[in-house]
Parts: structure tokens; C-alpha cells; sequence
């Protein structure tokens, strides 16, 4: 297990970059703890998986270094990094039983017959695969075949990290539950060190401590799963998380109050000092309340039922917006909408303004 | 998949049909009819049961080319199974180079039969032939017109060199449709070069491979034309393969009664093998896909 | 208006339709529901006619079409993989199933305008698929199967392949493309909050049998048995045995009274509730108290998963704020009765929850 440090590092898939445009991977400087868990969030392309590549030795990156404890492996391949990775799709031998796949990486590294049997037994009580442990892997479901890659990646109790490679893209949404239950049980069971990479933020903050959140290669923030709700550090992690994600409308900051193009004049809970550039307030639809009375006028388009609440999809001000409404409240007869004051948060050219004075934004 | 019915498909069928029937079910009666009778020419025919049946299995002569054919596919396939696997294991997967590659493996393949025959008739003779006189500079005693062991040498090493690249194509088909992921996964899991081949390459080439032995074994066990062009059979009868044997038989000796039923009998051997081949395939996919992925 | 009427499909003695009867109206989104290899694309590829019943018929608009080919029906399908013609533009992949019909020219380049518009490919006409976003290219796929006019839309988990944030882009558009279209529209997804988006109406299926069919909400509150409520749950809808005792119902260890439960005979009963109605503290006057073992939590943001053991089963909760607590200690939880739902002992309905009834 280890401490995984990205020094300066950057990468580009062009031999002689000539701009920062050219670079899948701007340049970072990032430390992830020991034991630690993370996920890498973004969009397809925005290089959380040329990052993911970079730590498991399949690229050597143009800049920078890659230190595991305080080794330097950045030239190292992969075999002596001493990892464990699972992938999108489940990779098992077919010709193999399942407690043979589940052994395969202890063998290779002579671990004494008595310990691989424990071992085994252990993780696959674990995945729940105690009563297939003698089958040929060959025709699995697509599931169980999963679970053999996981407890793959998780048999080995030295490494120093275990890479996850949106490892329950192929899974059923019930079956994801269960696994990835399993998964937090297996972190917390023996501490390694995991770095899951997804496009699925209900993965990625129900799995992680904290969330790298990617975006056109740059890590544009580093948090909590309640951090990046509540404070968006970038407009893109206002937008990416969340389902829906932030509204953002233009706005002229006046103090404490924000002014929309309307002429609707919004409190914003906390003092902000005059700052350059294009100016939005984000509201997240959950902190947004439709109101019979001292708000500001909504157009409703649709309003759709999620079961768990209601969704209304509207415009203010000539502006889409979106209001989270819980099960069991009333949506009809309400022409009005208001915000949470202390849930708003203020952008200047898509990065998060703090308030003066540490308000309670 | 099921597809929707529509009998219309058989009127596109038809000229197969038609081509069949007279290529091959037409001849295919001759030569039964031929089986079962005796003539003297002047097309009288004669019933003859089962004579030449009789006669031909018991005929030494059959048995011995039947035993060189058998010991000529088990020694090609021997060889150009565990060849083919090795070159399209080390062929370039992509870029300049893997196209080169294929074009240059492809070439053999598209060379008529009797040229190719041709060409090791001329390459392996000791006083023109660049092998042979090579062989001869380097005070080998080679001579394929001569020693019965060089002539199975000058033979086996032609069918290698025309066949080996269709099996190691099928086989490099096969690697290129395994994901990366699994060779990732091996590298992390340290498994050795062995392991990699034993447990990811194999069983993913399996399907093309066994297409690969089937081919070249039904090739092989009726091959006529090279070795025909290169030693007409001999010395003595030492390259008299099946086919080859069949041809003098008929043609040369005009015995079409005996040659009639042996190629009947022949051909019955070819099928039961294919046949055995198409079911250890088919139940071996049945085993591999017990679970359907998608319905 | 597609009738189903006791379709069946099995290949090889195994069946991978029951018998099914259906109608679809005309103008209607319709949601097959269900987890891989319930039988969704079976289904699909039925109404298609790309596969024939093995029994029953299938009637459209009144006549039957049970034998006839798929090319003569007026049927489109997506699929989930984006299937294009890559060397094509997206003009012409968006007119060629016109060009197969050889409609007049300049009604091919005013409907493939008109189709390229209302899926927003009109910057992006002059271009290969390949060059195209993910999102882009299931757009141009979608372009493709409504720009003939097909009186029957199917789309087999189009948005499967696409990223978390185009597959929330492109859901808000469906329903909008869907109105203008005025085909039917059959979708299925493994999700059921995709189902929820879509609305319209929703069909569960479960081992190849369609288990309920109707208006998405009131499947989603009035499930007719536990299968349904399990397919139409995520997370998974949590169970507890229940027994009725005159006028007392014991869930587990704990017991409410009967209320709305009060005409059901004593017995034994099985209990489901969703996930965010279990709460942390008393959220009800009548909330029932379960004591229970925390397995662990997953955070959302703004709401935390609660994993926990109620005696032998196993429950998710979803409650709001972010709530930081260690594994392993107890845990109680409090459930309003009024979101209870019964289903007897053959897992059918035996009486909804209160909550769902004034839905």
C-alpha cells in the first residue's frame, strides 16, 4: 500500500506538442493518500483514463513523475508496480474454475499453496462465490464473471493501489448495488489504496471519499461528495454533478444581492466583493422551491415524475431552470420560485467566487 | 437467429441447384455406377456387386499409399499447426509493417498449385535448382529424384511453405479480437508468457484453429498436384499419395471399376473425418456458450 | 395501434416469451422495464417482426401482420450500439431510408432538414458519424428511424453506450422528438428512473412475462406484486415479513396498527417499502421504529445511502444531508406506515400504500 504522488505531470499523444491544447492531460501536481479511496469523474476524453494509464504503467507520461511511496516508478512497467486493476469489461480464464482465476495472481508470485487456499476462500466468501469456487469460468453471467475480476484485483493483499476502470458499466442497476456495497466493505476490510475512474457521478460519490472531478484534461476539483455539491469549484462540476445539475443565470453583483437581466434582485446570503468578468449565480434545483408568493416568476414547461420527487422544468427570466420538488408536495398553483440563500454560489468566468468575510455560502 | 419465411429465396437457390446437380451429383452417379459394374469399354456394363469393394479393401497396395497419405497429413499438420500459431504470434498487430506482413504471407496462397509444384521441381534439382546445388556445394547428398527420405523432405517442406500462412492467418484473425484488456490484466497478474498463451491466446484462437486443422487436413489427405508436378510420385512409389495413386490407377492402368469404388471409399473417409471434426467443434461451442449473453 | 394478442415466443423448448396481450395506442410512449435477459428485446423484435411468435397474433391498426416481413411494416429501431453508415454524411444517413423508398428529391431534403432540426443535427449535416460526438451520433441514429415516418418507433436502451450527462441530455429530449412524431414509441431500458423520465406508459418484465402494464406513475405507487415492485425500484425496494392480527400488524419486530390495513384477513403477509422512506428520526406520528445494524453508508452529495441489516434482511435507506457514521454500530430507522405496501403469500398485492392511494 501507498501514497501515490503525481508530480508536474502531463501528457500529450503527440510527439512534439506544440500548445497547451495538444496535451490529453494538463499539467498536475496532486497527492492521494494512503488507504485512500478516489474516484476520477468526467466525460469520455477528458483524460481521467490517460491519468488512470499513467499510474498503472500502460503510458509513460511526457512530464513529470509518478511516485508510489516515495519510489519514482514513472519509467517502471507494470508488472513491478505491484498493482491490481479490474476493467470495464470483465477479463477471466475461460479455461480456468473460478478459484483458479481467484488464485492466478498469488501463483504467479509463488505464494505458498495453504495461504492461496485461505485467501481465496476468504474473497470469494466476500464477492459471494463460495458455491462456484469449483465451476469453469467459462459461461458466467456477465455479473457473476465481474465479481471473479474483482475479487482478482482484491486477492492480493500487498499492493499498493487497485485501479477500477468503470468496472460496473456491463452490471444490471440492482445488481450494481450489491457490488457496490461489496466494494466499500472489501476498502474498508483491508485499506487499499482504490482509484475507480467512471462517467457515472452516483458512482463516483457513493464510491469515493473524494472526487477528482476531470474536465478537457485538468483536474478542476478535488473534493468530498458534499463538496461538490454544495461548492462547485468550477461551473463544469456544477453542471456534471448533481441529476439535474446547477442552474446558472447571468447576473450583476451588488453586495450581498445579485441582480438577474430581468431586473429580479436575488439574496445571496453572504457579502461578495466586485469581481471581473462573465458573472453567473449557480442554484442547485434541490435548494430551489417553487412558491405561492415572494419569489420570482416561473414558466413551467413540464414537471415530471421521478417517484422519489418531482422534477418542474421551467424558465425564468428567459432562462432554463430547474426545480427539484419532494414527494408529496404540491407543484400546481405555484407561479413563483425561490431560492435558498445560503445554497447559492457565485462564478466569474466559470470559477467559484468566495464570499468575503467566510459567509455561509 | 430466425428470419422471416419467404419462399421466394428459393428461386435464387435455383442455379446453385442446377450447377450442383451437374457438377457434382452427375459425376458422383457415374463413379457409382462405375463402382458397381464391370465394362469393357463400348458402354456394356456388367454387375459386379461388390467386387471391387472387396478387392480394394484388401488390396496392399491401398493400404500402403492410404498408410503414406496418413502419415503425410499427421506429419504437415504437425508441423504447420505449431508453425502458424508461432508466426502469427510474433506477426506486427498494426501499422506499416502488420500489412506488409500480410501481403507477404498472403502471396504463397495465390499461386496455382502446378506452379508451385513447378517451382520446387526446379529449385530442388541438383543441377539447375538453387537448393539443390546449394545442398550439394555444402557436400550434402540430396537428390529428390533419387532417395524416397528426400523426396518426403522436398514435399513436406513445399506444403509447409505454400500452407503454413493460411493457418497462420486464421490464427492472427483470431489474437486480433482478443481485447487488450486481457493482456493488461496477465501483465498485472505476472503471468508468465506461457500462461498468457496457454490461457488467453489459446482459448480464443480455438474456434479459427480448428477451422485451420480441418482445412488443411481435408488439403492434405487429397493432395495431388505438387507432389504429382514434383516426384510423380516416386521413386518408386514412395510419394504415391492417395489421389496420386487413384489417378494411375484410373487413368493409367484404365481400371475404373477398383478406381470408381475407391475413390467412393475415399471420399466416404473424408467425410467421416470432417464430420468428426464438425462435431468435437460444434459441441465445443455449445459447452462455451451454455449461458446465452443477450437474447 | 399495435395489439399483442397471447404472443408467445420459445426457441429450442425454451421460452423466452410468455404469453402476452398487449395494446398499444397510438401516439403513446411506451417503457419496457425489466433487467437484462427479462426479455425486452424479445419482445421488441416481435412488434418488429424480425421474430415470429411462436402463438397469438399481432394485429396493427385492426389488421394482422402476424406473418408479414419486417420491411413491409412501417417500423423503425434503435439500437444501443450507434449504428450509422460511416462512409455517409449525416445528410445522407438521415435520407437514406427515403432514397430505399425513392421518394421525390425535394421532399427527401425537406423532410431530412425537417428531422435534422428538431434533433438538432443541422450544424452537423456535412459531416461523417465518426467525427460526430457519442451523443451526436445516437442522434443521427434516432434521425434515421423517424425521418420515414414509421408509424412504430422501437428503441432497445438507445442511451446505454453514452456518458452519465448526454444520457440526462438526450432523455429530455426523447419525450419532446417522441410528441412531434406521433408514432409509437416502445423504449426499453434496465433503469427505472429512465422509465419515471419517459413516462407515458410502463410494461415490467421479469423472465420473460410481462408483469404489469399502465400509466408509469401508478405502476411505480401500485405495483400489482413484489416482482414488479422489485423491477420498478432502485435502489432495490426493501422487504420484511408482516403479520395481521386482528387489529395490530407486526413488521418484523415491530408493531403499528392496522389503519389502512384493518379489512386484510389475519395472516401472513410480506412488506415493501422504497428506500427514501425510511428516514433517521421520527418523521411521522404513526413512523414505526426498526432497530437495526448499519453496514455501511454511500454519500451522494446532498443525500446518504444507509445500508443496514434489519435481522436476516437486508435494507438500503436514502435520507437527506450527508451523515457521517461508522459501520457495524446499531442503527434505527423509522418508516411511516402510510408508504408499507402487502402482498400475500403468492407475492401479489394485497394492499397498497396509503400514500400511493391519494397519489
Amino acid at each position: 500500500m501507498a501514497r501515490i504522488t503525481l508530480k508536474n505531470l502531463a501528457h500529450s499523444y503527440l510527439a512534439q506538442p506544440r500548445s497547451e491544447a495538444d496535451y490529453a492531460l494538463k499539467e498536475m501536481d496532486h497527492v492521494w493518500q494512503d488507504g485512500g479511496a478516489y474516484a476520477l469523474l468526467g466525460s469520455s476524453g477528458c483524460g481521467k483514463t490517460t491519468l488512470l494509464n499513467i499510474i498503472s504503467g500502460l503510458l509513460t507520461p511526457s512530464h513529470g513523475r509518478v511516485l508510489f511511496g516515495d519510489r519514482d516508478v514513472t519509467d517502471a512497467p507494470t508488472a513491478e508496480r505491484n498493482i491490481a486493476q479490474v476493467f470495464q469489461f470483465p477479463v477471466v480464464y475461460d479455461t480456468m474454475t473460478v478459484r483458479d482465476n481467484l488464485a492466478f495472481p498469488l501463483k504467479n508470485r509463488g505464494k505458498d499453496a495453504a495461504y492461496i487456499k485461505a485467501r481465496v476462500d476468504q474473497i470469494a466468501r466476500m464477492i459471494g462465490m463460495e458455491a462456484m469456487l469449483s465451476r469453469k469460468a467459462q459461461g458466467l453471467t456477465a455479473d457473476a464473471k465481474q465479481k471473479i475480476s474483482l475479487g482478482r484485483g482484491m486477492v492480493r493483499e500487498d499492493v499498493n493501489a487497485i485501479l477500477f476502470d468503470e468496472p460496473l458499466t456491463v452490471i444490471d442497476p440492482q445488481m450494481k448495488w450489491e457490488l457496490r456495497t461489496q466494494l466499500k466493505a472489501l476498502h474498508r476490510q483491508f485499506g487499499h489504496t482504490m482509484i475507480y475512474v467512471t462517467h457515472d457521478q452516483t458512482e463516483a460519490l457513493t464510491f469515493a471519499d473524494k472526487v477528482v472531478v476531470m474536465y478537457e484534461g485538468r483536474v478542476v476539483q478535488m473534493g468530498t461528495p458534499e463538496e461538490l455539491f454544495e461548492k462547485p469549484a468550477h461551473s463544469f462540476v456544477g453542471y456534471f454533478i448533481g441529476s439535474p445539475g446547477m442552474n446558472f443565470l447571468d447576473a450583476e453583483l451588488q453586495g450581498d444581492r445579485a441582480r438577474l437581466p430581468g431586473g429580479e434582485v436575488v439574496a445571496l446570503g453572504a457579502h461578495y466583493a466586485p469581481v471581473a468578468g462573465r458573472v453567473q449565480i449557480g442554484i442547485r434545483p434541490e435548494h430551489a422551491m417553487l412558491v405561492a408568493s415572494g419569489g420570482m416568476p416561473l414558466t413551467v414547461r413540464r414537471v415530471e415524475d421521478v417517484g422519489r420527487h418531482r422534477l418542474v422544468r421551467g424558465e425564468l427570466a428567459g432562462r432554463p431552470l430547474n426545480v427539484v420538488m419532494p414527494e408529496g408536495m404540491p407543484v400546481e398553483g405555484l407561479p413563483q420560485v425561490a431560492f435558498a440563500p445560503g445554497r447559492i454560489n457565485v462564478y466569474a468566468d466559470d470559477w467559484r467566487v468566495a464570499p468575503q468575510e467566510g459567509g455561509a455560502a | 437467429m430466425e428470419k422471416t419465411w419467404n419462399n421466394k429465396a428459393w428461386f435464387l437457390v435455383l442455379p446453385v441447384l442446377v450447377v450442383v446437380a451437374f457438377s457434382a451429383v452427375i459425376p458422383l452417379m457415374t463413379v457409382v455406377n462405375y463402382a458397381f459394374n464391370d465394362t469393357f469399354g463400348n458402354n456394356e456394363f456388367f454387375w459386379a456387386g461388390l467386387e471391387w469393394f472387396d478387392e480394394m479393401v484388401h488390396s496392399d497396395r491401398l493400404h500402403e499409399a492410404l498408410g503414406r497419405q496418413a502419415l503425410f497429413s499427421a506429419i504437415i499438420l504437425a508441423i504447420e499447426v505449431p508453425l502458424g500459431i508461432f508466426v502469427a504470434l510474433n506477426m506486427p498487430k498494426k501499422g506499416f509493417w502488420s500489412s506488409l506482413v500480410l501481403v507477404l504471407m498472403a502471396l504463397p496462397l495465390l499461386i496455382p498449385f502446378n506452379v508451385v509444384g513447378t517451382i520446387w521441381q526446379i529449385f530442388g534439382r541438383t543441377d539447375i535448382g538453387l537448393l539443390g546445388r546449394g545442398l550439394a556445394a555444402l557436400g550434402l547428398d540430396y537428390n529428390y529424384t533419387n532417395d524416397p527420405v528426400d523426396a518426403w523432405i522436398t514435399v513436406i517442406v513445399m506444403d509447409v511453405w505454400h500452407w503454413t500462412s493460411l493457418v497462420a492467418l486464421l490464427c492472427y484473425a483470431g489474437l486480433q479480437s482478443i481485447p487488450q484488456a486481457y493482456y493488461q490484466a496477465a501483465r498485472i497478474d505476472q503471468a508468465s508468457r506461457w500462461a498468457v498463451f496457454r490461457h488467453i491466446e489459446l482459448p480464443k484462437m480455438k474456434g479459427v484453429l480448428l477451422i485451420a486443422v480441418l482445412l488443411r487436413f481435408m488439403d492434405s489427405f487429397m493432395i495431388y498436384t505438387e507432389p504429382f508436378v514434383v516426384t510423380g510420385g516416386g521413386p518408386g512409389n514412395s510419394t504415391t499419395f492417395l489421389s496420386i495413386d487413384l489417378v494411375k490407377m484410373a487413368v493409367g492402368q484404365f481400371d475404373l471399376g477398383p478406381a470408381a469404388a475407391f475413390s467412393l471409399m475415399y471420399f466416404l473417409v473424408i467425410l467421416l473425418v470432417s464430420w468428426v471434426f464438425y462435431t468435437v467443434m460444434t459441441s465445443m461451442d455449445r459447452s462455451q456458450s451454455d449461458i446465452p449473453e443477450a437474447m | 395501434m399495435l395489439e399483442l394478442q397471447g404472443v408467445s415466443r420459445s426457441v429450442g423448448g425454451r421460452v423466452h416469451i410468455h404469453p402476452t396481450s398487449l395494446t398499444l395506442q397510438r401516439g403513446t410512449m411506451n417503457v419496457l422495464l425489466g433487467p437484462t435477459l427479462s426479455g425486452k428485446t424479445s419482445l421488441m423484435r416481435l412488434m418488429a417482426g424480425l421474430d415470429q411468435p411462436s402463438t397469438g397474433r399481432i394485429l396493427w391498426d385492426g389488421g394482422d401482420v402476424t406473418g408479414q416481413r419486417v420491411q413491409d411494416r412501417g417500423v423503425a429501431m434503435v439500437y444501443q450500439q450507434f449504428i450509422n453508415y460511416p462512409g455517409l454524411s449525416v445528410y445522407e444517413n438521415i435520407a437514406s431510408p427515403l432514397r430505399i423508398l425513392g421518394r421525390p428529391r425535394d421532399e427527401i431534403d425537406r423532410k431530412v432538414r425537417e428531422t435534422a432540426e428538431m434533433l438538432r443535427l443541422t450544424p452537423m449535416l456535412a459531416r461523417k458519424p465518426l467525427e460526430l460526438s457519442g451523443g451526436q451520433q445516437q442522434r443521427c441514429a434516432l434521425a434515421r428511424a423517424l425521418v420515414k415516418g414509421a408509424g412504430l418507433v422501437l428503441l432497445d436502451e438507445p442511451l446505454a453506450n453514452l456518458d452519465y450527462k448526454l444520457r440526462e441530455e438526450l432523455r429530455v429530449e426523447i419525450p419532446r422528438i417522441f410528441e412531434a412524431s406521433g408514432a409509437i414509441f416502445v423504449y426499453a431500458t434496465t433503469e427505472p428512473e429512465e422509465a419515471l423520465l419517459l413516462g407515458g406508459q410502463t410494461a415490467t418484465l421479469w423472465q420473460g412475462r410481462v408483469t404489469q402494464f399502465g400509466p408509469t406513475p401508478r405502476v411505480y405507487r401500485q405495483p400489482v406484486d413484489a416482482t414488479t415492485a422489485r423491477v420498478f425500484s432502485d435502489p432495490p425496494m426493501n422487504f420484511v415479513g408482516a403479520r395481521k392480527q386482528g387489529a395490530a400488524v407486526s413488521l418484523g419486530e415491530s408493531a403499528l396498527a392496522a389503519g389502512s390495513f384493518a379489512d386484510l384477513p389475519d395472516g401472513a403477509y410480506l412488506a415493501g417499502f422504497r428506500a427514501n422512506h425510511l428516514s433517521l428520526a421520527r418523521h411521522a406520528p404513526a413512523a414505526v421504529e426498526f432497530a437495526c445494524r448499519l453496514v455501511g453508508t454511500e454519500v451522494t452529495g446532498s443525500e446518504t445511502f444507509l445500508h443496514v441489516e434489519h435481522g436476516a434482511d437486508r435494507w438500503v435507506g436514502l435520507v437527506e444531508g450527508v451523515h457521517q457514521l461508522s459501520p457495524g454500530q446499531p442503527l434505527s430507522v423509522w418508516l411511516d406506515p402510510a408508504h408499507v405496501y402487502l402482498f400475500d403469500a403468492a407475492e401479489r398485492l394485497a394492499a397498497p400504500a396509503a400514500y400511493a392511494k391519494a397519489a
